[in-house]
């Protein structure tokens, strides 16, 4: 479990403000922060790793007390167990792919699991290579690696995916499921994509001007209306075409082109670039069975 | 010949015990310059970067009266451990490690406060110390820095006057060196022999800052 309260003077463009938080994560929670920039979604993740410290602070995590302002407890960075993947993926640019991986390893133990994990995230064959000889998409691989090798008690993931292309940001948002089910821990994802969110997160957060303003599954938190859908993606709207009496809407879900109709009122408050909900009400769709051989 | 050699071997024997030594010193020195949040940091920075502005012989002077034997810290060295820095190559050492502080202390400095933060807060979160961070991820990658500090004192050593001849007292056979021979070698009107100081020092410097601008151009493009 992992409890966390934390307040800190920010300092925004607005000016001076205060972020206050309150966390209860279960074990094994999977939990994303979603806000505007500037909302305090970083700092937190920066003060539970023990980067920034707070003006008060109490962080638990599985009974361990790391942070007790009133009692003048601070565990150091190193003594937290934290793995930390920001945005720019921090790999040591003097040191090759496995020398990146195996900074991070404590024991010999940790040095054993180095190939596993390398064959595991579609490293083999990158060993040697330097961090500026790779992809956005690779380099995230082995910062995710890296950041487990150290065997943490949280994973805190600061906008991971942001600085890559559609295509990479799928797969590694597959990679960081396929991490989550082999692992278990406990992690905390920062992310502005919607559909990011959906597709990670059990529990989403929504921070702005640091205070939570909504919290709960991604469907309780950003869907409003009631549907009984039984089929529901989340997808951006990259066209819309007038047609006679409706409007033909060009999506993209989960980097799948699809097409849909939609009528003047739905289209009230969407446009271009709109995040939605798409959701089918009851009804039955031809299932067939795909063929492997 | 070997009179004439003597001052050119003392003086890169002064340049390479004085490089090590200001690279042991100053490397923790730019480290805590660059890191520390003591409002103390600015008097030390004030002072290592002093010897750029003042006056070699201001320097030369306040280590010779220093370090006289009439005066306390003088008296005391000679008294308590038989050392006479006066006129000596321990002399020649100590002033211009002062005087070249700032050539190894400043571009170092420059390249730890350019260095990103955010691979320093990566090697804590995985849970590498202060130290360990600072000679598995800083080091390796502020080498242009580390290069520049030790050719400019090693190169800036070479060329030192001032302090030199206050404090080393421009003895032959002991505390002469290349700079200060070509001074002599003039006032004595041997012009032959200054010019031949002169050439060498020339032609070693140029090979020195040749060779850094070239290698350094090359360690850079490894990153």
């Amino acid at each position: 479990m992992v409890k966390f309260q934390i307040k800190q003077k920010m300092h925004t463009p607005q000016g001076e403000q205060w972020l206050e938080v309150d966390i209860h994560l279960a074990q094994n929670d999977f939990v994303s922060f979603f806000g505007p920039s500037g909302a305090g979604k970083t700092t937190v993740l920066r003060v539970l790793a023990g980067l920034a410290m707070p003006q008060e602070g109490y962080i638990e995590v599985d009974g361990e007390i790391w942070l007790d302002s009133r009692r003048g407890i601070n565990r150091s960075v190193q003594e937290r167990k934290v793995g930390f993947v920001s945005q720019d993926n921090s790999l040591f640019p003097h040191m090759t792919i496995r020398q990146n991986l195996e900074y991070a390893c404590r024991s010999k133990e940790d040095f054993n699991t180095v190939e596993e994990w390398m064959a595991v995230m579609g490293l083999k064959g990158l060993e040697t290579q330097r961090p500026a000889q790779l992809s956005g998409g690779q380099k995230q691989r082995a910062a995710l690696v890296r950041a487990l090798l150290c065997k943490p008690q949280i994973l805190l993931l600061d906008e991971p995916l942001s600085d890559l292309d559609a295509l990479s940001r799928l797969t590694l948002q597959d990679e960081i499921i396929k991490i989550y089910q082999k692992t278990k821990l406990t992690t905390i994802l920062v992310s502005h994509e919607l559909p990011e969110v959906f597709k990670l997160s059990k529990k989403v957060f929504v921070i702005d001007n640091g205070r939570i303003i909504k919290s709960g599954t991604p469907q309780e938190v950003f869907v409003n209306s009631d549907l009984s859908g039984k089929f529901q993606f989340t997808g951006e709207i990259l066209e819309i075409q007038k047609e006679g009496v409706l409007n033909i809407l060009t999506l993209n879900i989960g980097n799948h082109i699809t097409k849909v109709i939609a009528s003047d009122e739905e289209l009230v408050d969407l446009s271009v670039g709109s995040k939605i909900i798409v959701a089918a009400k009851a009804f039955n769709p031809i299932i067939l069975k795909v063929k492997t051989t | 010949m070997f009179g004439v050699i003597q001052p050119l071997l003392l003086t890169f024997k002064l340049a390479f015990v004085v490089t090590v030594i200001l690279f042991v010193i100053g490397l923790p020195l730019a480290y805590w310059i660059s890191f520390s949040k003591s409002k103390f940091k600015y008097i030390v920075e004030t002072l290592v970067t002093m010897p750029l502005v003042l006056p070699p012989t201001v320097i030369g002077f306040y280590l010779l009266i220093a370090f006289s034997p009439q005066y306390f810290l003088g008296h005391f060295l000679e008294s308590a451990f038989g050392l006479r820095v006066v006129f000596s190559f321990t002399g020649l050492v100590i002033g211009s490690v002062i005087f070249s502080l700032p050539f190894m202390v400043n571009p170092i400095k420059a390249g730890l406060q350019g260095f990103s933060s955010t691979l320093i807060e990566a090697s804590y979160c995985l849970g590498k110390s202060g130290r360990q961070t600072l000679f598995a991820v800083i080091l390796p990658n502020i080498r242009p820095a580390l290069f520049t500090g030790i050719v400019m004192a090693f190169a800036h050593t070479i060329g030192e006057f001032g302090v030199v001849l206050m404090i080393g007292g421009n003895i032959p056979g002991q505390t002469q060196l290349a700079s200060t021979a070509i001074y002599s070698e003039v006032e004595a009107l041997n012009y032959d022999t200054a010019g031949l100081y002169a050439l060498v020092l020339v032609i070693i410097s140029f090979m020195v800052l040749f060779t850094f601008y070239y290698l350094n151009r090359r360690v850079v493009k490894i990153f």
